[in-house]
């Protein structure tokens, strides 16, 4: 059992982390909204509930854990984890999309911490699978977690990944998908249906853990005990709301991407006072 | 130490695949990457290195994330398969995963060109010279012959960053001795000549050039010949150095004119050594012949006859032929 205590902790950090999120997509050209709140408690219990074994002073760590955010376009929220993990400042989120930065709209290499740049969708799963052969081959420690999006596997290439990774027994690789439901155009299930989602999966000979993906308790539950089963990759399948934790933003499709104005800004930050 | 093999018979695919376990032998890095191609010269590489040898199946955006993914852990992955399928089917993922992140994948691209005589476009790939080379990061090269692409896989292999090589699929006639080193971003002049330049690239077609340059010597023609493998980054200094002391340069390659080896060529000296250029390649078209490599190639010009006479009437219209020399 996880103690109350560290669930508090994580749930002021998964807070700060939605606050970073506002002043980045208010202080900026404009952000992924919808994505990038509905991610934060995956990204708090990775990074910060002891999943990920990492260290930011020394990212290119050979036994290093990989994480691959495959959602690339929800880099409000993975810029925030990162600064508040400490691989380069909080200060430097304040440069978001601006002129000179290196906080792209979209992650590259050339920030600390980012392993593989993302973006455009269905990427990170072939490469997550490359990253699981060679710590096979090397019978190294590391594991590889995949974020992606619901919308993203409609990619056909996330299923190709899939096939190759159930087939090369890599239970060194999690997939984790932000099940929020709601893609660019609107629910997933309206603009190309998804579900059986968790079948389509174990068809695929992956083992399933379905859990409510705001709930760091149940995340790190299901994070805590891997592989899930041996010589199977785990996806962990978190149920999310899209735009989680501010009433403009939650369950719409609306809010996938914008800028917030001054009023909405002062409204959000007020909505994740505490 | 390189296996021993027979530059006359021994095809592009077979040389790099001979390349790739010499060099996997001394290496372990080196991985084969396979889309269910594997048996295009590529198992005696599974049989000796088993636990280094991936099939991934008919799936090119999957092999070719996993390459990349390899290839950040530091393995020096090999991707082979069918040039269009890597450089089209799978050329977002070849643009992002391995030249965006900027990692050692090397793409071995078998059935280049028109080699795939009858089976047509589908198994054609004519666009790719063009594709690769706009891609940052990339490097593109089209070597002659088995042993210089022998040595081009070993040059890949040691370069830290995507490369692309042009393996065709016919043996072509030797160039090279085996052993020649082979050098990123330089080309060679495998015959002098003072008249006019030829560039060419690729299996097949640098041979066929150097037999048409008998036929022009024959006839008085006195032309250089440039085997320029490396497309990108491509020799400026051997090129620049031959347009200003030949009256004009003619590209040859087994590809479209658009974008190719011709491009390159024309990027170079437009800029900085304007001289008539000529391009000979593959038309702006799919194929409607069903026929022969050979006759494929005649059909576009690209055999030694065809060359020859491309050059005399390129030399007679657009070239004006000094009369201190005629």
């Amino acid at each position: 059992m996880i103690a109350d205590d560290p669930l508090v902790d994580l749930r002021t950090t998964a807070l700060a982390l939605r606050r970073h999120v506002v002043h980045l997509a208010a202080d900026s050209p404009g952000a992924h909204v919808g994505g990038s709140m509905s991610v934060v408690e995956i990204l708090t219990a990775l990074y910060f509930g002891d999943v990920l074994r990492i260290d930011p002073a020394d990212p290119a760590a050979d036994d290093r854990d990989y994480l691959i955010f495959s959602k690339g376009h929800s880099s409000a929220a993975f810029y925030a984890a990162l600064a508040e993990r400490g691989f380069f400042p909080v200060a430097e989120l304040d440069t978001y999309k601006r002129p000179g930065s290196r906080l792209a709209g979209h992650p590259h290499r050339g920030i600390p911490g980012v392993e593989l740049a993302t973006g455009s969708l269905g990427h990170g799963l072939p490469v997550g699978v490359g990253l699981a052969i060679a710590g096979k081959h090397d019978r190294s420690r590391y594991r590889v977690f995949v974020i992606l999006g619901d919308g993203e596997c409609q990619e056909g290439s996330v299923w190709e990944a899939a096939m190759a990774a159930a087939h090369y027994r890599l239970d060194n690789l999690v997939a984790i998908v932000d099940r929020n439901g709601i893609q660019e155009d609107g629910p997933t299930e309206e603009i190309m249906a998804l579900e059986p989602f968790a079948a389509k999966w174990e068809a695929f000979g992956w083992s399933v853990r379905d859990v409510d993906g705001h709930d760091i308790g149940a995340l790190l539950n299901a994070m805590g005990t891997l592989p899930a089963v041996d010589s199977r990759p785990t996806v962990i399948i978190a149920r999310t709301v899209k735009g989680k934790g501010l009433s403009l933003s939650e369950n719409t499709h609306a809010w996938h991407y914008g800028k917030l104005t001054a009023d909405q800004k002062a409204t959000a930050l007020a909505e994740l006072a505490s | 130490m390189i296996t021993d093999f027979d530059p006359k018979t021994t095809t592009g695919i077979e040389a790099s695949r001979i390349a790739q376990r010499d060099v996997a032998r001394r290496d372990e890095r080196v991985f084969a990457i396979e889309a269910d191609l594997g048996d295009c010269w590529g198992l005696a590489f599974a049989a000796e290195f088993p636990d280094r040898y991936r099939d991934f199946g008919i799936a090119e955006a999957s092999a070719v994330g996993a390459a990349a993914g390899l290839a950040m852990h530091g393995k020096r992955p090999v991707l082979n398969t069918f040039g269009s399928f890597a450089i089209m089917r799978a050329a977002e993922q070849v643009r992002l995963d391995i030249c965006y992140n900027n990692v050692p994948v090397v793409i071995a691209a078998m059935f280049t060109g028109v080699a795939a005589g009858f089976s047509g476009p589908t198994h054609h790939t004519v666009e790719d010279l063009a594709i690769a080379r706009a891609l940052p990061n990339m490097t593109v090269l089209a070597p002659a012959d088995a042993a210089s692409t022998y040595q081009a896989t070993v040059a890949a292999l040691a370069h830290d960053g995507p490369v692309y090589i042009r393996l065709g699929v016919e043996p072509g006639k030797p160039v090279y001795s085996v052993g020649e080193p082979f050098v990123i971003g330089k080309g060679t002049v495998l015959r002098p000549g003072r008249d006019l330049t030829i560039v060419a690239c690729g299996l097949t077609i640098v041979p066929n050039v150097l037999e048409a340059a008998d036929r022009l010597a024959a006839q008085g023609v006195d032309v250089r010949v440039i085997d320029m493998p490396s497309i990108k980054p491509i020799d400026q200094e051997l090129l620049i150095a031959a347009a200003r002391e030949t009256a004009a340069v003619i590209t040859v390659e087994e590809h479209s004119t658009i974008g190719g080896l011709g491009g390159a060529v024309a990027e170079v000296l437009g800029e900085h050594a304007p001289v008539p250029v000529r391009m000979l390649g593959l038309p702006d078209a799919f194929s409607k012949h069903v026929c022969s490599y050979d006759d494929q190639l005649a059909a576009a010009g690209l055999d030694p006859i065809s060359i020859t006479t491309a050059v005399l009437a390129f030399r007679s219209t657009a070239v004006r032929v000094p009369r201190s020399r005629s």
